[in-house]
């Protein structure tokens, strides 16, 4: 066995703790020593992430399928144990996270007003960073995700902007509110899986959860199944709502998105940049390691929309929820590059760029649980259902279709959900014979439908990575405008060029990796979600080709209304005389690594792409059918 | 890894290097350096030239079997694993094949010109200009552009040369835009890159559906393989109106290019991007970018075409798409050219209407006719702006001047409509937070007047320019011929009548339509072009003679010249001596014996006084060559005559070196388009079109412009077209008046009414406000209960809920240890209630 601390992912973890303990209690006055005690401490971890990546790209994992996986009896009273490990995904945000913090903190060195606070802060942040993206175990992955609410709080709270009360308050109720149902919904699952492999005790390893969970109830003979007394169907659908209700808020998908701009806008730079930078992450890697590995028969099956209140159904839009997210995910692209489009303000402008980028991450979200919850209900021998994800009904008269089925024996009227009924064995051997035929046709092979979701889900983890860099960069250049200038009113800037160039050069390059031109970062994951999507979500696709567009209206926006333009005489004497707005050393260096990151990503993008890749087809071919 | 990098499979890939590298070393580290910068990136173009002209000589002459032949691809390149995705690995790589080859020898040759060019074209501005002070930035983005546009050439899939035409479009923004202090600069710069960027989106829908349903992105893969052809032209495999994946991919490729290259209803964006400084124009319109569209769809047309035959007029929806609107370019940007008075800007219409010859040819499937005017185009046109930007730093000259010599009221005055506040035009707002953003309301921006031209650029200036700058002339001469299409001496001509030759093929070739369905694609495209090159002579006669014949019209064009003046700061008193008298007489007469030795006092001082012009009016002289003597590579083999240059005995069995090499690049060698009709009466129906086309349309150019016009007069095809008409034309026909009002206003109320207003701010957070003051009220209604009710029962218990009640007030001030203990206490109740009733 080995010690706690010989592995490197608890090392990783409570290495933060222990710095943002001795920042905090260095004696006040020292602010010199705190930043750079500070920073020295964040490097620590830096490597250390980058000595995972490196292990993960280089060797083979355990058996379970996970990196340095380490277990320790932690809370057995509550079925709680100390899981950690890594795959592919998770170490590509640690990766991202290990970056991301020593530059922010190397930004927060800007505030002279209790400037420890800030830098314990953000250590304490980044704890709960690499303590969300190696858990897994379901109440520590909990634990870290929630209180990394809490430095962000008073980070927005204590050193932003004007309405920074507003901000915080939004950001952390709304935050808050939205994980009520997941930790309900964390209940009930540890609870019912306790019941089937721990003799009743519950039990909250993720790993078990991904086993058990969402065969769950499920009695193939008769097609249903109770939990608690009540239909199984519906209760996972509800608890799917909790987790889906969680992680999406966080992304933020469309319409959860409104605390993001304030959020964003008010927090100081720092506080941004690990914001957009890796917090948004959270919910997309929540999405991939929970929501739709645990549900994929609800988010597989299609339901018949009702119009509140009335009762109407309407038959004619069937839906599933990967449609739905699909749906939410073109929303945030389009009317996110909108919204940004229409700000005044250069930090808003950006702020709304997350949720345009984030909404192509959803998109490739979308893909994985389209084909995701095929391949597991044709694995899980639910051919009817499985069927009807690969996008063809069954036709044949004598066929009831599921979905139809469905709907006449719903029985759950408190929600007003349809429930699953018992398919008959013999239409299911049916479905079974129509599914192999479609997988001949179309699933399976190099241009399949499997590959196309692993070409999206890719994309939608490099696009995570990517928009990490560029988002902190672009929060970077603003903040530091911000700082100099005191304002951010795009309509105050114009000709900027004249007397910072260096600082038009930065941007020019950020935010052509922001608005994803080839050779750069942003692009190879947006081709690759638009790749794996298009033959999957077609209409939805290319109504997001709007939102792209609109990315350049505002990406260009933001570069005129600052840089170009008769030089304003107000700007050119208060950097003479005033303050100079060009880009200081500190901040070059701090958006240097990000620089070079974005450049080598664009040109070649392998470097990292294997990582992500072994995980995402581990995942996709896990059920055998190709 | 042992790789010989001079081996022609590896070199390829170093041809784009040396300028990306240049363009990092002049950011990073030359920035100060003004003539260092220009040097390293015209070495590092000069580089990429010595790599690309001996691949293409060791391709195209000495490699037996090159390209696609008898079933197999023989072509050179390499790959690397660019991406690991599950069951595929995405390869990025280079290649030559026959038709990289002619662009490896266009490309560098004219950008190497471009850039010589540029370095005396920059240098001619005087000392304070915005050129000047951004000297080493100009050759970094040049750069930059060279190198993306050679990435583009050697790319072996569509993902880089996606690469190289987007960094290129980042390139034209920045070049577009580089006076970013006018404004009409800094918009044309968004409008290029905002226009182009509609058909990217969709270009780039295209390159994900054609991944998603071959795996694989390589032109060896995709168009050198039936059965990936077949598949895709297989309309069964969509269901999606009938259409089969070719052509949707095809399609959705094509708009790529409406984009890149001009083509209606996407064209708008080039006329505006003569904003940029000259060589610019040059690099966009005819070495680079324009030609990177077209290249786009030559290169992809056995996709295009796929699951139809043009040559059976089957004709595909990609190829009408590109064959009506080729069509329709080719007529209307003709059309337009004829009421420019902007020299850069007939140019520009000129080149929007070639570009939709090439198009509309590649539509009735004349792919090696296509790709030959491609090449000849690109030099005349290189050629061409670049002489107008002679002409106009002449006759900036003859302002700057004038302006010295403080006749200022010499210079007509014009300003910008919309140029120019100190504060921009939007500025509002107080010192501090921005004013509420909801506050905005749209507004309807008023007509923009288009007809604006500045002054050094208006050809109504110029006049007698032949006698100030005639190197300048007789090689924009050279260039005129070759664009209107003047017979045998000029590249164009060659290009344009192999063009119309195949889009003949219906009345010379009748055979192959029988029993095919009318080829109305064919008449379509020929009679557009032919009256579309008819116009082409036309307005390129106007535009030669109202440039250099008869006498100038204004006092600007009297002083036009392109020697270096810099006596004017040194002896005021000077003004009035011959400015070609820069190295006094005397001095001439005294060193009469040692006119014919080198020395090096005497180069300085001749260098001092015509570098410039010695710069830019050398690769004039070089393109010039190219543009009337490049088109022989492309003659009909039984051209009468002449083809004994090529092998033949005068009436047959010449050669077609250019279809030879290029047409190997398709997998079914395409028509050889004959010379003459059948039947008894063989009438050479190609040649006498595109002789007509080009002697009417100059004929009449010289009939109406011929006496050139006086100062003040106004246009004589004015009267012709009727006032009105001819503002409108002026006007661009108000198309970007149509796009601004129908598009852009619409988009943007959308933006800040609906997308950000009313959807975010009045909907989502006015619901989340609601519900947040809803709890609020609940916690209110809670303590007033506790009062009311409770307040009576007992002194400990109140106490307790008033305490309670506190915890719910304080939600409001946003205590958050409070709002965390009470927030896990509810937490706290619900699951234990759960768990009880459970």
């Amino acid at each position: 066995m080995e010690t706690f601390f010989g592995n490197p992912l608890n090392l990783l973890v409570m290495l933060p703790l222990f710095s943002a303990v001795i920042v905090a209690v260095l004696p006040k006055g020292l602010d010199a020593l705190a930043r750079w005690t500070a920073l020295g401490l964040s490097l620590i971890p830096m490597v250390i992430s980058i000595g995972l990546f490196y292990a993960v790209n280089s060797t083979a994992p355990d058996a379970s399928g996970y990196w340095f996986e380490y277990t320790a009896e932690w809370f057995p009273q509550i079925g709680a144990g100390w899981h950690m490990g890594v795959d592919g995904i998770s170490v590509t945000m640690i990766l991202l996270t290990g970056i991301l913090t020593p530059l922010s903190i190397l930004i927060a060195f800007e505030h002279d007003e209790n400037p420890r606070a800030i830098l314990a802060l953000i250590l304490f942040l980044q704890m709960a960073m690499f303590g969300v993206f190696s858990a897994l175990d379901m109440v520590v992955f909990f634990i870290f995700y929630e209180i990394g609410l809490v430095p962000m709080y008073f980070i927005i709270n204590q050193w932003g902007g004007a309405n920074r009360r507003y901000a915080s308050n939004k950001f952390f109720i709304y935050t808050m509110a939205a994980s009520l149902g997941m930790l309900l919904a964390m209940q009930l699952i540890a609870f019912s899986v306790g019941n089937e492999v721990n003799g009743g005790t519950p039990i909250f390893d993720v790993p078990t959860w991904l086993e058990v969970w969402p065969n769950y109830a499920y009695d193939p003979t008769t097609g249903g199944g109770q939990i608690l007394g009540f239909d199984a169907g519906g209760v996972k659908y509800l608890a799917f709502l909790g987790f889906f209700t969680a992680f999406a808020l966080k992304i933020p998908v469309f319409p959860f998105h409104t605390w993001l701009p304030d959020a964003h806008t008010e927090a100081p730079t720092a506080g941004s940049m690990l914001l957009a930078g890796v917090l948004l992450k959270q919910g997309a890697y929540g999405f991939i390691r929970f929501v739709i590995p645990l549900f994929p028969d609800v988010v597989a099956r299609e339901f018949v929309p009702t119009i509140p209140f009335t009762g109407v159904q309407l038959e004619f839009l069937p839906l599933q929820f990967a449609e739905i997210i699909a749906f939410l995910a073109m929303l945030g692209i389009v009317l996110g590059a909108f919204s940004a489009w229409a700000q005044d303000d250069f930090k808003k402008l950006v702020a709304y760029s997350s949720v345009n980028h984030m909404g192509f991450v959803v998109m490739g979200l979308a893909v994985m649980a389209a084909v995701y919850s095929t391949l597991w209900a044709a694995s899980a021998g639910r051919y009817a259902l499985a069927v009807e994800t690969a996008g063809e009904k069954l036709v044949d008269e004598d066929v009831i279709l599921y979905g139809d089925l469905a709907a006449a024996n719903y029985n759950f009227t408190a929600f007003n959900i349809p429930i699953e009924q018992m398919p008959q064995v013999e239409r299911e051997a049916l479905a079974q014979e129509k599914f192999k035929a479609i997988v001949a046709d179309r699933i399976g092979g190099p241009t399949g439908t499997i590959q196309d979701a692993n070409v999206a889900l890719n994309g939608a983890i490099l696009q995570m990575f990517n928009h990490g860099l560029s988002a902190a960069g672009m929060f970077l250049l603003v903040g530091g405008l911000y700082h100099k200038a005191h304002t951010r009113d795009l309509r105050r800037f114009g000709g900027l060029w004249h007397i910072i160039p260096a600082y038009g050069a930065f941007l020019v390059f950020t935010s052509m990796a922001s608005l994803g031109l080839p050779g750069l970062n942003g692009f190879t994951g947006e081709w690759l979600i638009v790749a794996g999507s298009f033959r999957i979500f077609p209409v939805m696709i290319l109504l997001s080709m709007i939102g792209l567009l609109m990315t350049g209206a505002y990406i260009l926006k933001g570069l005129q209304k600052v840089l170009h333009g008769p030089l304003n005489q107000e700007w050119k004497a208060y950097h003479e005389h005033h303050h100079s707005l060009e880009i200081d050393l500190r901040e070059v260096i701090a958006l240097s690594p990000l620089v070079v990151l974005m450049l080598i990503t664009g040109i070649y993008p392998n470097w990292i792409l294997p990582v992500i890749d072994g995980t995402v087809t581990d995942m996709l071919l896990a059920f055998g059918i190709n | 890894m042992d790789i010989n990098w001079l081996d022609a499979n590896y070199l390829p890939w170093l041809i784009p290097v040396p300028p990306l590298f240049s363009f990092l070393l002049i950011i990073l580290v030359l920035g100060r350096y003004k003539i260092l910068s220009a040097v390293v990136a015209t070495s590092s173009v000069f580089l990429s030239f010595l790599m690309a002209w001996p691949l293409f000589f060791k391709a195209a002459l000495f490699t037996e079997d090159f390209g696609f032949r008898d079933g197999v691809y023989r072509v050179f390149g390499s790959h690397i694993t660019w991406m690991d995705l599950g069951y595929q690995q995405f390869k990025m790589g280079v290649t030559v094949d026959p038709l990289t080859t002619t662009l490896l020898f266009m490309v560098p040759l004219a950008m190497l010109m471009i850039f010589i060019y540029s370095i005396g074209y920059m240098r001619a501005y005087p000392e304070n200009d915005p050129h000047q002070i951004r000297f080493s930035r100009f050759f970094a983005y040049l750069s930059l552009f060279a190198g993306a546009m050679l990435t583009l050439v050697v790319a072996d899939n569509l993902l880089l040369l996606f690469m190289g035409w987007e960094v290129m479009g980042l390139c034209s923004y920045l070049l577009i835009g580089f006076l970013f202090e006018k404004k009409s600069a800094y918009q044309a710069a968004v409008k290029a890159f905002m226009t182009t960027r509609i058909a990217d989106v969709f270009f780039l829908v295209g390159i994900g559906y054609l991944f998603a349903e071959t795996g694989s992105l390589s032109y060896r893969d995709i168009l050198y393989n039936e059965a990936v052809l077949e598949r895709l032209g297989n309309s069964d495999l969509t269901g999606f109106l009938g259409l089969s994946a070719a052509a949707i991919i095809g399609t959705l490729i094509v708009i790529g290019t409406i984009g890149k290259a001009a083509q209606f209803p996407l064209h708008v964006w080039l006329p505006d991007a003569m904003e940029g400084p000259t060589p610019v124009s040059a690099m966009i319109h005819a070495a680079a970018m324009v030609s990177a569209g077209v290249y786009l769809v030559i290169r992809f047309f056995p996709l295009l075409e796929a699951g139809g035959n043009p040559h059976h007029a089957e004709y595909t929806l990609p190829l009408i798409v590109m064959g009506v609107l080729g069509s329709v370019t080719a007529l209307g940007g003709g059309f337009l050219g004829i009421a420019q008075n902007d020299i850069k800007r007939v140019l520009a219409y000129s080149t929007i209407s070639q570009l939709g010859f090439m198009v509309a040819a590649l539509g009735i499937g004349a792919y090696v006719a296509a790709a030959f005017h491609l090449i000849t185009h690109a030099f005349f046109k290189a050629l061409l702006f670049m002489c107008s930007g002679a002409v106009i730093h002449a006759m900036e000259h003859g302002e700057h001047h004038l302006h010295e010599m403080g006749h200022d009221d010499a210079i007509p005055h014009r300003v910008q409509p919309g140029e120019a506040t100190p504060y921009g035009t939007d500025y509002i707002g107080p010192h501090g937070e921005a004013p509420n953003d909801l506050e905005w309301q749209p507004t309807v921006p008023a007509g923009i007047d288009l007809s604006f031209v500045a002054v050094p650029n208006d050809m109504r200036l110029m006049g007698g320019l032949f006698n100030r700058i005639p190197v300048t002339a007789l090689t924009m001469l050279a260039g005129s011929l070759s664009l209107a299409g003047f017979p045998i001496l000029s590249a164009g001509f060659w290009s344009k009548d192999e063009i119309l030759a195949d889009a003949l093929l219906f009345i010379t070739e009748p055979s192959a339509f029988e029993g095919h369905g009318a080829p109305w694609l064919h008449i379509l495209v020929f009679f557009s072009l032919f009256f579309a090159a008819m116009m082409t002579a036309f307005y390129t006669t106007r535009m030669w003679i109202m440039t250099f014949a008869g006498t100038p019209r204004s006092e600007i064009a009297k002083y036009a010249t392109l020697k270096h003046e810099h006596h004017h700061h040194e002896h005021e008193h000077d003004h009035h001596h011959d400015a070609h008298a820069v190295v006094p007489h005397d001095a001439h007469e005294h060193e009469a014996e040692e006119e014919n030795r080198f020395s090096w006092e005497r180069f300085k001082a001749w260098w001092s006084v015509y570098s410039n012009s010695a710069l830019m009016q050398g690769p004039l002289v070089v393109l010039a060559f190219f543009a009337i003597f490049a088109g022989f590579v492309g003659m009909h083999p039984n051209f009468p005559i002449l083809n004994i240059l090529t092998g033949g005995n005068g009436a047959s069995g010449g050669t077609n070196y250019f279809y030879n090499l290029v047409s190997d690049t398709l997998i079914h060698l395409p028509p050889k388009p004959p010379f003459a009709t059948e039947g008894s009466i063989k009438i050479p129906l190609p040649l006498l079109s595109s002789l007509t086309a080009f002697f009417v349309g100059a004929g009449l150019g010289y009939m109406v412009y011929g006496v050139p016009i006086e100062a003040g007069e106004k246009d004589r095809s004015e009267a012709f077209f009727g006032s009105q008409l001819w503002t409108a034309m002026q006007n661009r026909l108000y198309i970007d008046t149509f796009y601004l009002r129908t598009f852009y206003v619409p988009f943007e109320w959308f933006a800040r009414k609906i997308s950000y207003q009313a959807i975010d701010k009045e909907t989502i957070d006015e619901f989340l406000h609601t519900v947040a003051d809803t709890m609020v009220s609940i916690g209110e209604a809670l303590k007033m209960l506790n009062r009311v009710v409770i307040d009576g029962v007992g002194d400990g218990i109140p106490s307790l809920i008033a305490s309670a009640g506190r915890y719910f007030r304080n939600i409001q001030s946003g205590s958050i240890q409070q709002y965390l203990l009470f927030s896990s206490g509810i937490l706290l109740l619900i699951v234990v209630g759960f768990l009880l009733i459970v």
